[in-house]
């Protein structure tokens, strides 16, 4: 059989044309469709818990399954505590990297090194997790020891810095996050440095500017925004993250602490860890989790994204 | 988003294998029944689910293994997951049957999409109070010391309720460590409900798959990490089933049971604690701090359910066979792995209630 050929204009091409529109336009809006019906089952699923704990559900402390008391606090200062450690952590190293690449390295060591990063931010949450429960956790204890004993006595250190009963705890659970976080806060900051145009940069070099002066003066100002963004993604990231959490945290139950070296618990490990033997109750309490964490991941997304699009425009508008 | 993805694709991943029906066997001739008790035979492939008790897993694995030699036409496949998620795939009719360590609560229990079930008793298991003290090889506990220890009330081993119930036992004075589940568990459940039962009101944190442990307290994960705990922390106690207990060579303590007698745990103690225990009519009951001289008193048990209206014969049949199995031939394989076959008063009427399941 003989092909016919295709005409290449003309009204049948208008009709692919079209139906690719509507076939993309559907795949968007199936996303939105599935995202908009996870939160309503979900929000629906968890309304009993709601309806009975109302607004303690937030600002209580206590959960007790059996009796039916079920208070998230803990869980979402656990979740805030943890991510905050690992942003403090994950950071400054992140943008070191970034600018290690973009601005230092020669050409031949600058491809394997975004290569190994990359490779870094595949690897699976599990392998981080294990690795911290069988690898990290027990030798850590013992700085977590000395780092106590180092600050015993002085007024707030002593109370963020204490005594530790085990490896598990916020402060493995952030360096963990730091860890899995560093690649990606790594790459998009990488990204965002290289768009700083080049006459900028030559200009700080024209005026005599060292190095450091240039990055100070010409790459910190352009992408500040974009590094903001960035940081906020990696956030978003720390905070979802499950089972490398629910491993090394400690899972402690209901415990409000400063202590960075005390066992605690968060929004998604706490979910991981219960929901197998949980019932009717319970479960819409965990369910009313995720909800809480599905808001606070969105909120932060949106939040950072709304920065990295107006720092882009605000660049914009300087160039012209 | 990673957990709802995680739900999202396990109950997905559910859906596919219920959905997968007798594959594999192709047209494999039914040569040989099963031996012993005769068992209905079904006309077909057909493929069996199962999910709920990981307190069950090791036994579903070898009941499963040994059925498949007998009935090659049927693949029963259990997928663990815990014992809650267990009664909500067999309530949403996900699974086939469920194997769980608690019955439904009551109004769960109406709910059931497939409305009638059975709860078909399977075995018994012991669970242990494990520790690690130097130079005590042989530890006595009271249930209100326990539940002192587990509360963090008492904080050191030789507190004096640990020595009275130790009498010339020479107690040292290290810190004593708790370690629990930090994962929601029905080991937890069981332990808890027979503190709660067995201290008349000492304890206080109730019962159930996740209670509130006070804050000086450590976490592992599953049976083994609690094992683990405990094995690498002196000073530490904690609860651990027996099979796991043996296997990370944990000393374990003997336990005060209901007619004042300790009793150390192990098959024996815990398939005595069987007959010592007050079976309701649809066979579900409390097997803790059951009556007894032998009996072991913090003993769990473990059910599965299946429904008793089967709307497909063959699977029907499949199901009633594997359930004959379960209760009868494969009983014998559970000291082996350090559960208790069901007492034989308890297995009579666990044989008997399988004659409701029509199909």
């Amino acid at each position: 059989m003989i092909d016919q050929p295709k005409p290449l204009l003309g009204s049948s091409r208008d009709l692919v044309d079209r139906a690719f529109g509507w076939l993309a336009f559907g795949a968007a809006a199936l996303v939105l469709l599935i995202l908009g019906m996870i939160a309503m089952t979900m929000t629906s699923r968890a309304s009993s818990v709601f309806s009975k704990m109302g607004l303690d559900f937030f600002t209580t402390k206590r959960w007790a399954p059996p009796e039916n008391i079920f208070g998230g606090l803990s869980f979402i200062w656990g979740t805030l505590y943890t991510s905050l450690i690992a942003i403090v952590l994950a950071v400054p190293i992140s943008l070191a990297v970034a600018l290690f690449i973009t601005q230092v390295a020669p050409r031949r060591l600058k491809m394997p090194l975004v290569y190994v990063l990359d490779l870094l931010a595949v690897v699976p949450s599990v392998v981080f997790g294990l690795w911290g429960v069988l690898a990290f956790a027990s030798p850590i204890q013992g700085v977590y020891t000395k780092i106590h004993h180092l600050v015993r006595g002085i007024p707030v250190l002593q109370s963020i810095f204490g005594d530790t009963p085990q490896g598990r705890c916020f402060m493995t659970a952030g360096i963990i996050l730091a860890i899995m976080i560093t690649p990606i806060i790594t790459s998009l900051a990488r990204e965002v440095i290289e768009t700083t145009p080049q006459n900028e940069k030559e200009a700080a070099y024209a005026l005599g500017a060292t190095r450091w002066e240039m990055i100070r003066g010409s790459i910190i100002p352009h992408s500040k925004g974009g590094i903001v963004g960035t940081v906020m993604l990696g956030l978003g990231r720390a905070m979802g993250e499950t089972i490398a959490a629910a491993l090394v945290i400690g899972a402690s139950i209901g415990q409000l602490s400063l202590d960075v070296f005390s066992p605690g618990n968060s929004m998604p490990a706490v979910i991981a860890n219960e929901w197998g033997e949980a019932d009717d109750l319970h479960k819409s309490g965990l369910i009313a989790m995720a909800v809480v964490l599905f808001m606070i991941t969105i909120l932060v997304n949106v939040i950072a994204s709304t920065i990295v699009r107006r720092s882009m425009a605000r660049s914009r508008g300087k160039r012209t | 988003m990673k957990t709802w993805i995680a739900i999202l694709a396990s109950s997905a991943a559910l859906l596919t294998v219920s959905c997968k029906k007798g594959d594999d066997q192709g047209s494999r001739k039914m040569t040989e029944g099963a031996k012993g008790a005769k068992q209905p035979e079904p006309s077909g492939p057909v493929t069996v689910n199962g999910s709920g008790s990981t307190f069950q897993k090791q036994f579903q694995e070898v009941a499963i293994d040994a059925f498949s030699k007998s009935q090659p036409n049927i693949k029963v496949n259990y997928g663990g997951g815990g014992s809650g998620k267990g009664r909500q795939d067999f309530s949403d009719q996900v699974t086939d049957y469920a194997c769980s360590d608690a019955p439904y609560k009551q109004d769960a229990a109406n709910k059931t999409k497939g409305g009638e079930f059975l709860y078909v008793p399977m075995l018994l298991g012991a669970i242990t109070v494990s520790y690690n003290v130097d130079g005590v090889d042989k530890l006595q506990l009271s249930p209100e010391t326990v539940s002192k220890i587990f509360q963090r009330e008492i904080k050191k081993w030789n507190d004096p309720a640990i020595a009275a119930d130790n009498p010339g036992v020479t107690l040292p004075s290290t810190e004593i460590t708790v370690a629990h589940r930090s994962d929601g568990s029905g080991t937890t459940e069981q332990f808890t409900l027979y503190l709660d039962t067995a201290t008349h009101g000492a304890w206080k944190l109730h019962s159930g798959s996740t209670v509130e442990w006070p804050a000086d307290t450590l976490a592992g994960n599953g049976n083994s990490g609690v094992a683990q705990i405990v094995k690498s922390t002196k000073g530490a106690i904690g609860y651990v089933d027996l099979p796991d207990a043996k296997a990370s060579g944990l000393r374990f303590a003997t336990i005060k049971n209901q007619a004042g007698k300790y009793v150390a745990p192990s098959s024996e103690s815990a398939s005595a604690a069987g007959d010592g225990i007050d079976v309701k009519p649809d066979l579900t009951f409390v097997s803790v701090n059951a009556k007894g001289d032998t009996s072991y008193p913090i003993t769990a048990p473990s059910w599965c359910m299946v429904y008793t209206k089967q709307p497909d014969q063959t699977k029907g049949d499949a199901l009633k066979a594997y359930f004959k199995f379960m209760v009868t031939d494969a009983q014998q394989q559970l000291s082996g792995i350090d559960f208790a076959p069901l007492p034989k008063s308890l297995q009579d009427k666990a044989i008997a209630s399988l004659d409701k399941i029509q199909s």
